[in-house]
């Protein structure tokens, strides 16, 4: 394992033990799956250490895996300006559950939150001002969800007139 | 003036409507609708290049009151529809539109959910451009159609320019 990987997988067992599903290093990209409850406190502890300083959420994105029990999965890609370097941690969540949110942790979480949120439909709990971004507001599906239809449903988007 | 030494001294008859097309035709007023990247070739058409200048309809107004002539260029989602459509509504009568571009026809390489698959579903489309963009000259081409078009006085926007009926084909079916 590469030596900063190493020194924030070491980190973060010291300081939350044993709590980590999944560790997984791919080409000297770190990957870290961990139980959605935990995902405040780790970030915030990622972003506050003063040697890691995880300071950019460098994005927040969503996957729909189409299976029964944790359906949908949230990725944050971070990033630390001081060292250079970045790692993924990644959270799983079934249908109907909420997703606790970073917005406390990260101010561009809002937005991000907010999309994955309208493709998705994952709800995000705390989330200061959850709304569509991209579809219109009243639309009533999910377009990036694996059971959506690539042309859409009819009759659900209106044409003038 | 110049036109009383090749006609000589003396009148023209024509009738009114003749040489009120003629006018209109000649100082058609563009309303930008640069959605995508096709409105950079639109901006390249009125550039000093080709210099849409030469055909009497080089200002484009940003305020649709202004205009008589949409130039719908690039894709068009069905959250834009609707702005594109008050626009139109806003602009007086008569009035054109061109087409421009494979998206604008017929929603080209996006076929998904939130593009409208060819705006001639909510608006009266004079002149169809193809293209992935289409070259500046080929908007010119197309305002040249619009011009004919003008001359004829047909005004509300109903028939294709372009010879053949394409809607049949660019319509597409409900899934």
């Amino acid at each position: 394992m590469e030596e900063l990987n190493e020194k924030v997988v070491r980190k973060l067992k010291n300081k939350f033990g044993d709590i980590f599903l999944n560790v997984q290093e791919f080409r000297g990209e770190l990957t870290i799956t961990l139980p959605k409850e935990y995902i405040i406190q780790v970030s915030k502890f990622l972003k506050e250490d003063e040697e890691l300083s995880f300071n950019l959420l460098s994005d927040l994105c969503g996957i729909d895996m189409n299976t029964k029990e944790n359906r949908f999965g949230v990725i944050y890609n971070l990033y630390s300006l001081k060292n250079k370097h970045r790692i993924r941690l990644k959270i799983f969540a079934s249908e109907g559950d909420k997703v606790p949110s970073v917005t406390s942790v990260w101010k561009t979480a809002n937005w991000h939150e907010r999309e994955t949120y309208d493709m998705f439909g994952i709800i995000f709990d705390g989330h200061p001002d959850l709304r569509r971004m991209y579809m219109p507001e009243e639309y009533e599906y999910h377009p990036l969800r694996k059971d959506f239809p690539l042309m859409g449903i009819s009759g659900s988007l209106q044409l003038p007139e | 003036m110049g036109l009383e030494s090749w006609i000589g001294q003396g009148f023209i008859a024509t009738r009114l409507e003749t040489i009120i097309n003629w006018c209109r035709k000649n100082s058609l007023y563009p309303m930008p609708m640069g959605i995508a990247c096709c409105a950079l070739e639109m901006m390249h058409a009125v550039a000093p290049r080709f210099d849409m200048a030469r055909f009497g309809s080089e200002v484009m107004r940003f305020t649709p009151r202004q205009c008589d002539l949409m130039i719908v260029a690039g894709t068009t989602t069905y959250k834009m529809a609707k702005v594109v459509r008050k626009i139109y509504d806003q602009m007086p009568d008569p009035k054109w539109v061109i087409a421009m571009g494979a998206c604008t026809l017929s929603g080209g390489i996006f076929r998904t959910y939130s593009v409208v698959q060819g705006i001639d579903q909510f608006l009266p489309v004079d002149v169809y451009v193809a293209g992935c963009p289409p070259r500046p000259d080929n908007l010119l081409n197309a305002l040249m159609h619009v011009q004919k078009k003008v001359q004829r006085g047909e005004c509300k926007g109903t028939a294709p320019a372009l010879v053949g009926d394409f809607r049949g084909q660019i319509k597409v079916k409900e899934s």
